[in-house]
């Protein structure tokens, strides 16, 4: 990337980095910056789950003219928190033919796929765990084991409603893993790297959803519905469809274990929108119009984190709107959906978004 | 040809009517502020008015001289269809005819078996018992939901005729 | 996008044989509406049987009527179908009026009606938004409250309780009307005509919503008769059976109103014939409110109500379907055996003939439409 005047963290990470080798030896040096970025990661990734789940709560009740949680702390804000707490204290129950071994692994699977893929995300300029030039193929590969957690949490809890939502999920994720995948290669494509800083810095000088025409916008249309299916979300929870299964996949758990679904499905919320973000609204990258100067600086001032955050909570505020407001599709339907409609609409888009690579037809 | 029309309207079609229904959520998530219509309950106790005719508990009124009306006829007992009222009458001599009488000695009262139909109230000759405004009758032992509704020392008001 | 066209199709000779299972769905499940227990035979996700088990919440109500006098019976019968309660009130009062030919005033007649109706909407309302709620729309539930709770307002006001309301007495109304009773009909009215269409836009109109019902659970007209299907399920089926219109009660011989029919006996049919009701509902109210005679409220009746020696009965429409209320008396001032035909339970096994072949989800969907009431099933 070109020299920008966007705030870079790799100084203070690099800084931190120095210090570290000078005290340690080499190899203690890479545990303790490993924990460190550990540790980050799991309270980032607490605090985001703690309050994405107060947001969607609030989001709901404003959709549902209803106030939401009102209690604990002003404007129930520590509501999330009392809530962990009360997990955290619940008793953990294991039915009395359940596979203990992998009921108990089955939380831990669906967290590490989702703290995996954390790991990829560019938040902002050099705040960035591993920058690999396969970031984009990492993540959607990463994303889709989280479905065996699920499979075999469902499978291990001996429960028929779980098996059937287990079951269920897997068909679904490995259909929309499809769709994603593809949705995602539309940008690839017009980027020319899986890589998700050069996929940023391709979009310098505008965003890709203006600069890909018409097949960005199905691309990004295409993704938005296929990433709701992949984080299980309404009107795609039918894994979960408490109408119908109680609780699907998770019925069996409680406690922390349930928790940690919950964690889980949260985080896959948040990576697939921060996908969503880099991929097709430039990541941290400001809002520039063409040749804007005055407003163009303007929109500089505004901290790359800052548009990083605020473009994954639109995105996010998009697939929970959809979930407040549409029924459930049904398995068949939602197999239908994806074979007969985004697969085809996604790989003509393909050629289509080739086809205009190729030609350069786009800034 | 007719078929890949169809697919492409079918699609655009199916679009549109999802965009209608997020218009409609939508429109409620962005006038929150105006549309919002829960309560805060505990909360708004001192606003929350319920409504004259609402049903409660049934309740006997007594006046400034601890009197009531109720002369212990047991039309109320007759026709409470779960037997939530007893009545405990007792026979006390009329000082002035000298003739014996019944009088009201406990009118005793089961929340828990009253299923709040108000044929009670419209049984009662004499307008005795009504059904009280409040609502919030929770307690933590069963024995508090059976009340004695006439109070302790109270009597008949002198003008109620039965 | 276009309805599913493929039926489902089960194990096919050559195919994977898979193990049909069972599942229990209830007693507590989030879609059985109370306690009703649906015994499933389930093949993968296709249901290969249904099983009604009901019973879980049976208050034998018929058997407590026949220790209870007949002014009594009429507030246990607000614990049938909770949803219907004035209707049901209005049952028993009319057949103990019938019985006795004791003539109620016009005045009550109207406000019966008046009443009944309202009734009818705030349980379809409900039933829409729970519909919703059933097939994964959560929000939908929370706009029918909010239009349900203006009519329970209303019934607050007047009767003084809102679900068990309990107004009905025979021989006509246990209390007059609140004097801000129209007032508030009509600001209901108004809201209510403004926020219908929305119901249509965030269900009926849905793409998903209409894949989820259409051609769900078909029920042809020849098995909804032999059934004795009633109310709005079998008139999604296109039989002919408001009570309101065949034999009309209390007031509905003076208002104008639509028999909806659908044709097409398919879960969005029974929700269509629901959704068009409601519309009638608002327009039998309109028609009414403005004109209610003034007259008495109560007929005089003897203090202990004893009915003649014999068999009475009465029918009336709740917002299931037709209640049938058999009394036979002995002369004595409780009745010898008393028998709800209620609407709930006739229409409920029905599901075990359309369910089969059909998915966990359409099951749900059916349920929905079918609109059932567990405690009117169980009594
Ligand atoms: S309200 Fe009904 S149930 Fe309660 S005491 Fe009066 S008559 Fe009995
Ligand atoms: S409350 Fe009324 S009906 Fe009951 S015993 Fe007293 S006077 Fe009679």
């Amino acid at each position: 990337m070109e020299e920008s005047g966007y705030f870079d963290f790799s100084p203070i990470v690099n800084n931190i980095h120095e210090s570290l080798a000078a005290s340690f030896s080499p190899g203690w040096a890479m545990a303790i910056a490993w924990a460190l970025i550990g540790i980050t990661l799991i309270l980032f990734a607490a605090l985001s789950v703690i309050i994405l789940v107060y947001v969607e709560r609030k989001v709901a009740a404003f959709f549902q003219v209803r106030l939401g949680p009102m209690r604990v702390g002003p404007w129930g804000l520590l509501q999330t928190v009392a809530d962990f707490i009360k997990l955290l204290m619940k008793e953990h129950i294991t039915s009395r033919n359940a596979d203990k071994f992998l009921f108990n692994l089955a939380p831990f699977i669906i967290v590490t796929a989702a703290f995996l893929g954390l790991g990829a995300i560019p938040f902002a300029l050099g705040l960035h765990i591993f920058d690999i030039n396969i970031g984009l193929f990492y993540i959607t590969a990463v994303s889709s084991v989280g479905v065996l957690g699920i499979l075999l949490g469902g499978w291990a809890g001996n429960n028929k409603y779980s098996l059937i939502g287990a079951l269920r999920s897997g068909a679904q994720i490995v259909s929309y893993e499809l769709s994603i995948t593809l949705s995602l290669l539309a940008v690839v494509v017009l980027a020319g790297s899986l890589q998700l800083s050069e996929i940023i810095a391709s979009q310098e000088n505008g965003w890709w959803i203006f600069k890909g025409h018409i097949s960005a916008w199905i691309a990004f249309v295409i993704f938005m519905i296929a990433g709701t299916a992949e984080t299980n979300r309404g009107p795609f929870d039918l894994a979960e469809a408490e109408s119908e299964l109680t609780a699907g996949f998770h019925t069996e758990y409680s406690g922390i274990k349930f928790a940690m679904f919950f964690l889980a499905e949260y985080l896959s919320l948040f990576i697939i929108a921060s996908v969503g973000a880099t991929v097709f609204f430039g990541g941290w990258l400001p809002f520039h119009i063409g040749t804007w100067q005055a407003f163009n600086h303007i929109m500089d001032y505004i901290p790359p984190i800052v548009w990083f955050f605020g473009k994954v909570a639109g995105i996010i505020g998009i697939i929970m709107w959809f979930k407040w407001t549409f029924p459930r599709l049904r398995i068949d339907q939602l197999l239908i959906l994806e074979w007969k409609y985004l697969l085809p609409i996604n790989l003509f888009n393909l050629i289509l978004v080739s086809f205009i690579a190729l030609m350069g037809w786009y800034f | 040809m007719k078929a890949v029309a169809k697919y492409f309207s079918g699609i655009a079609h199916g679009l549109k009517t999802l965009l209608t229904g997020m218009k409609v959520t939508g429109y409620y998530f962005s006038h929150a502020r105006k549309e919002i219509i829960t309560q805060q309950y505990p909360e708004n106790r001192e606003e929350l008015q319920m409504f004259e005719r609402f049903r409660g508990i049934v309740e006997m009124p007594h006046d400034e001289n601890n009197e009531h009306a109720c002369t212990g006829c047991s039309a109320c007992e007759v026709a409470c269809p779960n037997g939530s009222i007893e009545i405990l009458w007792q026979r006390v001599v009329d000082p002035e005819t000298g003739k014996k009488k019944k009088i009201i000695d406990k009118h005793v009262y089961h929340y828990a078996m009253c299923t709040l139909c108000n044929l009670c109230i419209i049984a009662c000759p004499t307008d005795a018992i009504v059904m009280g405004k409040t609502f919030e009758h929770a307690v933590y032992d069963r024995k508090q939901l059976t009340q004695i509704l006439n109070k302790p020392g109270s009597k008949v008001r002198a003008d109620v005729k039965d | 996008m276009e309805p599913v066209t493929e039926g489902t199709i089960l194990a096919q000779d050559g195919d994977l044989k898979t193990q049909e299972y069972f599942v229990n769905m209830g007693p507590q499940h989030p879609s059985t509406h109370g306690v009703l227990r649906l015994v499933l035979g389930l093949d993968g996700e296709i249901i290969t049987k249904v099983e009604p088990h009901i019973g879980y919440i049976h208050r034998s109500i018929e058997k407590m009527c026949e220790h209870d006098n007949y002014r009594q019976i009429v507030h246990l019968t607000d614990r049938m179908d909770y949803l219907s309660a004035h209707i049901n009130n209005e049952a028993v009062c009319l057949a103990v009026e019938n019985a006795l030919e004791i003539e109620v005033s016009d005045r009550v007649k109207v406000i019966r009606t008046i009443f009944a109706e309202l009734t009818r909407l705030a349980s379809h309302q409900l039933w829409w938004g729970v519909m919703g709620m059933d097939l994964g729309a959560l929000t939908t539930f929370l706009y029918a409250f909010r239009d349900r709770e203006m009519i329970n307002d209303i019934f607050e006001e007047t009767c003084g309780a809102r679900l068990t309301m309990n107004y009905n007495v025979p021989g006509g109304l246990m209390f007059d009307l609140h004097p801000n009773f129209q007032k508030r009909v009509k600001e209901f009215l108004v809201h209510f005509k403004s926020k219908l269409p929305e119901y249509d836009m965030l269900l009926s109109d849905n793409v998903i919503f209409r894949q989820r019902t259409e051609g769900v659970g078909v029920l042809s007209k020849e098995d909804a008769i032999s059934f004795g299907v009633t109310g709005p399920t079998a008139r999604g089926s296109g039989v002919s059976c408001d009570v309101r219109k065949l034999h009309p009660y209390s007031a509905y011989d003076r208002v104008e109103f639509k028999e909806i029919l659908m044709a097409d006996g398919d879960s969005f049919a029974r929700y269509k014939a629901r959704i068009l009701e409601m519309w009638e509902s608002i327009s039998i109210v309109e028609q009414l409110l403005d004109n209610i005679p003034e007259g008495d409220i109560l007929a005089p009746t003897k203090a202990v109500i004893k009915l003649p020696k014999g068999e009475f009965y009465q029918r009336v429409e709740t917002a299931r379907g037709e209640l049938g209320v058999y009394v036979i008396s002995d002369g004595g001032k409780s009745p010898y055996r008393l028998k709800f035909r209620s609407p709930g339970f006739s229409n409920l096994f029905v599901l075990e003939h359309i369910a089969k072949g059909a998915k966990i989800a359409d099951l749900v969907a059916m349920m929905s439409t079918i609109d059932i009431v567990v405690p009117d099933i169980d009594r």
